[in-house]
């Protein structure tokens, strides 16, 4: 069970080709870091593919109610603010960038590059977050949230606080995978600072570097369906 | 305890004898399937037991030809057999162009039924023997499922939009009726009973009448009340389309849709009106979404069936709408079509 | 041969003590916490069953009120699909035997592997919260608007419990998939792969591609009861149709989740106890992959009376006739395998021949329900109630049991009696057939599922079909007593009782804590019987 701390030549049973490839980041259950990393690797991008597909549940009945209701999705549509939706989308590309940076600085064992692209792509997230949150505050001032308090000017209401409900439950549930990105940057920016990462190892830092770079993308999407609906109307 | 022991149940539509010939040929070739498979393993069983402690199997000799063999007959089999049942599927569908006409509302935990002379039933439904049979239904709350399996007919009923399901009772009888999507607490008492009569029963059934007069009378009542009359003037001069002759009409919106003036389009219009706003008028319309029943919107649609530039005859049969004169209204320009109701709110949506 | 001993130091007893079974990461371990946890929601969920059969003795409801009644069909469907059957195989056999299957000392991520197992036991926690709470009644399907805007029962904490289930199940799938790719031993390629193993990389493709789905209908459901957003309120424009669509997307590939690692260990145990290769090696391969393919695009056929577009109905129904196809070609083979073997009937063979069976009448009944004309009958009755307890309880479940008398010698060290285990089987297939059958029956009769009472000419069906239960039930109970009873006084099983050539078979049993002493090295295909000895211990 325990990894860092582990002999193989003390148990019975372990296999002695583990001990002779043993580094301090190798699991005892993997003959080398090679296939210990396409494990990660194909691990992680399987776990993407769920998230596209819970995500997709959304964008499903999203399309659904787009195509039932184009008038009132393209008016709702048209409420949101096209200049911070802009923004962020740049901000979150940027903090890709970054974020890549950071992986390419991880494997080439720059350490302070490494901390400085994280800590940047940290405060792009922070941003992205900051302006979200001047939207939906902007939301609330105006009754668009969904509820009691909702109001709509326009001849059918409650079809438009259908999308205001999508626009919300989505951008939400991308919201809420931000946030736990920047929970695994911190932790990498942790490991980073005590020096855990090398050259020859640094997975942890891909492997969050591919979640990010999904929640970028999954934003991409989310912008030209939620933002850019009959917007030369 | 009740010791009868049906083994089949009575069909009494024109449709079961069809459902069950496609049922009993299933049972065939099912039959058939598992009984090869089962002689195939006992004789295999019995006559490569193994005889000694150390006996092995023999090695396999693979068969392309047995592998191809046993994939494609089952595909075959199987394609004939879906497009048997399509082909009965697709008469289940579709009702014919002449049907009676009865409204079914569904809400937790009966069935209520509205004939178009304003005969009202709970939890019964009267009907011809020999006719084609065609059921609206809407539902108050929950998804309900109208379900007679002597008739082999079943079908959703689902709030918020019309379900279509058609019958044609062949034999006089009492017939169980039943909801089959669970809906809360009294599911299973959400039954009733189909009773299917003899033509001159039936006409002496009717006779018994609706303290209330047709539905089409009912809906017209509603229509003053709720001021309609106010704006549908039937000139077609007034805040709101006339509404002589709309009914399966083509309607030409604000938008540049076309759509047709069917059942769930009237009840579109009258919740939402401004989901599908008539060109050449104003989003004026109110809406009356809490103010009308699910009943009440079935009699205005029986109402505004009734409405045509020439009388047609009584509101217990349905013209088809080709015989209908084209009636001059602004909003409605091109030839009738057809109007049965859609299975979905608004027919451009399938 | 000399008289067999249990090996001195195994995976069971390498570390003693509380912690070092609730925290361990060895998959071995992992797999009986999932042993014992699934065997309790196991009884909870045949309780709700007995009680249900016992309500339907008599056409009134006249045992228990209505609303627990339809609390006691939700939650019978609720426990032994996500807290049962969903893990059964692959949690306990798959998470014990794909490592040694493929040579490994472990699955690729041992932590997340007794994550996986406490997930599950939080999400169960939650859904016997629901129903110490007073349950919850919208049927294990939560349609809407009933769940979202009607039901007064705990429709949240269950939604809440089975959506955290369902982390479990992906974890276990993303783990396996991992594993199968990256961590086979020197030699086995693909095609050398026990078939159990195409058969758990199948489930796993569907696990982990379907279960998120489900999570964000059940989220959806939650938002629209606690908020109202009107997602599937017709009030907004919503579609409660939609619900069905998104469940059902999910849901359909979950009985294939439910039955394709049955069929796995059915193809083993066909394998073994015929001493022979099976037949089409390479067609049963690719009929788990079809059949995981196919199955996510049959969901429409729950749906054909909801209203659907006759053209989309024909296209589902099509499709559903297609994914038959896959199926048929396993049982085909598994018969040809049967040809000029070497054939015993211990237990584990007797639940495979058993599956092989009802699995046969529950998959060609799904040919009924595929059948649109025939579907708009029997749709909602008991006829789909008999097909999905043929294919859930005469297919998997057998399946499991198969496994469970198959693997228990190697699990344990320990035999089991083998006359009671095949008086159990034989029990078991009687009562089963004796429960299910007459339900075809009241099916097409008309007797809709979920009625509480019914119409008096259905009864002498449910009696029979009452009593089938109640035989049922003890050949369930009779595997609990002497499973047990073995693990102190089973005859020592020895590395192979059964004469068989998988690699499970030449580790010790117990296995030691990482499987193998080495990297074994594979030279040939899974089932080689070719020696004119089989090896024993």
């Amino acid at each position: 069970m325990p990894d860092a701390a582990f002999d193989p030549r003390a148990v019975p049973g372990a296999d002695a080709h583990a001990a002779a490839l043993h580094s301090p980041a190798l699991k005892h259950h993997f003959d080398d870091l090679g296939q210990q990393k396409e494990a990660a690797t194909l691990g992680m991008w399987l776990f993407l593919a769920t998230e596209v597909l819970f995500f997709g549940g959304l964008f499903a009945a999203y399309l659904l109610y787009r195509v039932w209701y184009p008038d009132v999705f393209g008016e709702a549509s048209r409420s949101l603010d096209i200049t911070l939706g802009s923004v962020n989308t740049l901000v979150l590309i940027g903090s890709s960038l970054t974020m890549a940076l950071a992986v390419h600085a991880a494997a080439t064992g720059q350490r302070r590059t490494l901390m400085i692209f994280i800590a940047l792509t940290m405060l792009l997230g922070a941003v992205f977050l900051g302006i979200k949150g001047v939207e939906y505050y902007d939301k609330i001032v105006h009754h668009h949230v969904p509820g009691p308090s909702f109001h709509f000017e326009g001849p059918t209401p409650e079809r438009a606080q259908l999308f205001f409900s999508l626009y919300f439950a989505m951008t939400g549930l991308h919201a809420f995978h931000m946030v736990i990105g920047l929970g695994l940057m911190t932790v990498i920016l942790l490991m980073a600072w005590r020096g855990r990462f090398s050259a020859t190892w640094y997975t942890p830092v891909e492997m969050s570097g591919l979640y990010w770079h999904f929640v970028d993308i999954i934003w991409i999407f989310l912008f030209p369906l939620l933002y850019l609906v009959d917007r030369h109307s | 305890m009740n010791w009868s022991l049906p083994l089949f149940p009575t069909g009494a539509s024109t449709m079961a004898g069809k459902v069950d010939l496609l049922y009993f040929v299933l049972i065939a070739v099912s039959g058939l399937a598992v009984a090869v498979i089962s002689l195939l393993i006992i004789a295999f069983g019995v006559r490569y037991r193994r005889r000694a402690p150390d006996q092995v199997g023999a090695p396999v000799i693979p068969s392309l030809a047995l592998e191809i063999g046993w994939t494609a007959v089952p595909l075959v089999v199987g394609l004939v057999l879906f497009a048997w049942g399509a082909n009965v599927y697709f008469a289940q569908a579709r009702p014919p162009v002449e049907t009676l006409d009865v409204y079914v509302v569904g809400k937790q935990w009966m069935w209520k039924f509205q004939h178009p002379g304003g005969q009202r039933e709970i939890n019964e439904l009267h009907v011809p023997v020999g006719r084609a049979v065609r059921l609206t239904a809407a539902s108050e709350d929950v998804i309900h499922s109208f379900f007679v399996p002597a008739f082999r007919v079943k079908a959703d009923v689902i709030p918020g939009r019309y379900t279509t399901l058609w019958f044609n009772a062949t034999k006089p009888g009492e017939y169980h009726l039943f909801c089959a999507e669970y809906c809360g607490t009294q599911h299973s008492g959400m039954i009733g009973k189909v009773v299917v009569m003899e033509p001159n029963a039936y006409q002496a059934w009717l006779g018994g009448g609706a303290a209330e007069g047709s539905m089409a009378s009912q809906g017209q009542k509603i229509f003053q009340d709720l001021a309609c009359h106010t704006c549908h003037l039937d000139s077609g001069q007034g805040r709101g389309p006339t509404l002589v002759g709309l009914y399966g009409s083509q309607v030409g919106l604000a938008s540049g849709q076309v759509v047709t003036a069917d059942d769930a389009y009237i009840r579109e219009s009258v919740l939402s009106p401004a989901a599908k706003v008539v060109a050449g008028f104003q989003p004026v319309m109110p809406t009356f979404q809490g103010l009308v029943s699910e009943e009440q919107l079935l009699a205005l649609i029986e109402y505004v069936k009734s409405l045509q530039a020439k009388p047609q005859g009584t509101p217990a049969t349905q013209a088809p709408a080709g015989q209908q004169p084209a009636a001059a209204t602004p909003a409605a320009p091109q030839p009738r079509a057809p109007g049965p109701a859609g299975r979905n709110p608004g027919g451009d949506r399938n | 041969m000399d008289s067999l001993t249990l090996p001195r130091t195994h995976y069971a007893n390498a570390e003693y003590g509380l912690r070092s079974w609730l925290l361990t990461t060895d998959h071995k371990r992992i797999a009986l916490l999932f042993l014992g946890s699934i065997s309790a929601f196991f009884l909870i969920g045949g309780l709700f069953a007995m009680l249900i059969r016992l309500e339907l003795l008599t056409p009134p409801g006249d045992m228990v009120g209505a609303d627990t009644y339809n609390k006691l069909f939700t939650m019978h469907g609720i426990v032994m699909i996500f807290m049962f059957l969903i893990p059964s195989i692959p949690a306990v056999f798959g998470n014990f035997f794909v490592p040694i299957m493929v040579g490994a000392k472990d699955l690729a991520f041992p932590r997340l592997n007794l994550l996986s197992w406490y997930i599950f036991m939080i999400g169960g926690l939650f859904t016997l919260a629901a129903i110490a709470l007073g349950g919850v009644d919208t049927g294990w399907t939560f349609y809407t608007p009933f769940s979202t805007h009607a039901s007064q029962s705990n429709v949240m904490v269950a939604a809440v419990g089975v959506f955290i289930m369902g982390f479990s199940s992906i974890l276990t799938g993303l783990n396996f998939i991992v594993t199968i790719h990256t961590m086979r031993a020197p030699g086995l390629t693909w095609f050398r792969l026990p078939l159990f193993i195409w058969a758990m990389y199948a489930t796993s493709l569907i696990n982990v591609l379907g279960t998120p789905v489900l999570a964000i209908s059940l989220v959806a459901v939650a938002l629209e009861r606690a908020l109202h957003i009107g997602i599937f309120d017709p009030a907004y424009g919503g579609d409660p149709v939609l619900f069905q669509h998104l469940f059902w997307f999910y849901s359909h590939p979950a009985v294939y989740i439910m039955v394709l690692p049955s069929m796995g260990v059915v193809s083993e145990l066909v394998a073994t106890f015929s001493r022979k290769n099976i037949f089409g090696y390479t067609f049963v391969a690719f009929s788990s992959l079809a059949i995981a393919v196919f199955g996510f695009l049959v969901w429409g056929h729950h749906m054909f009376v909801a209203g659907m577009s006759v053209y989309g109905a024909m296209i589902f129904s099509i499709l559903s006739f297609m994914v038959a196809v896959p199926s048929a070609v396993k049982v085909f083979n598994w018969t040809a395998t049967l040809y000029k073997g070497s054939i015993s009937y211990e237990t584990p063979m007797l639940y495979a021949l058993g599956f092989i069976g009802l699995f046969a009448v529950g998959g060609l009944t799904g040919l009924f329900l595929a059948t649109l004309a025939v579907d708009v009958h029997v749709h909602d009755t008991y006829f789909v109630v008999a097909h999905f307890h043929y294919i859930m309880v005469g297919g998997a479940l057998m399946g499991y049991l198969g496994a469970l008398h198959y693997w228990w010698p190697k699990m344990t060290g320990r035999m089991y009696p083998d006359l009671i285990g095949r008086i159990a089987a034989v029990t078991v297939f009687i009562g089963f057939n004796l429960t299910f059958f007459p339900q075809f029956v009241l099916g097409y009769l008309g007797m809709p599922r979920r009625y509480h009472a019914y119409a008096e000419e259905f009864q002498a069906l449910n009696v029979l079909s009452t009593a089938g239960a109640s035989i049922l039930a003890v050949g369930f109970l009779i595997p609990a007593f002497y499973l047990l009873w073995s693990l102190k006084y089973g005859k020592v099983a020895g590395a192979n009782p059964w004469g068989s050539v998988s690699l499970e078979w030449t580790t010790p049993s117990p296995p030691p804590t990482f499987n193998f002493d080495e990297t074994p090295v594979i030279a040939g295909p899974a089932y080689d019987y070719r020696e004119p000895e089989a090896k024993r211990a």
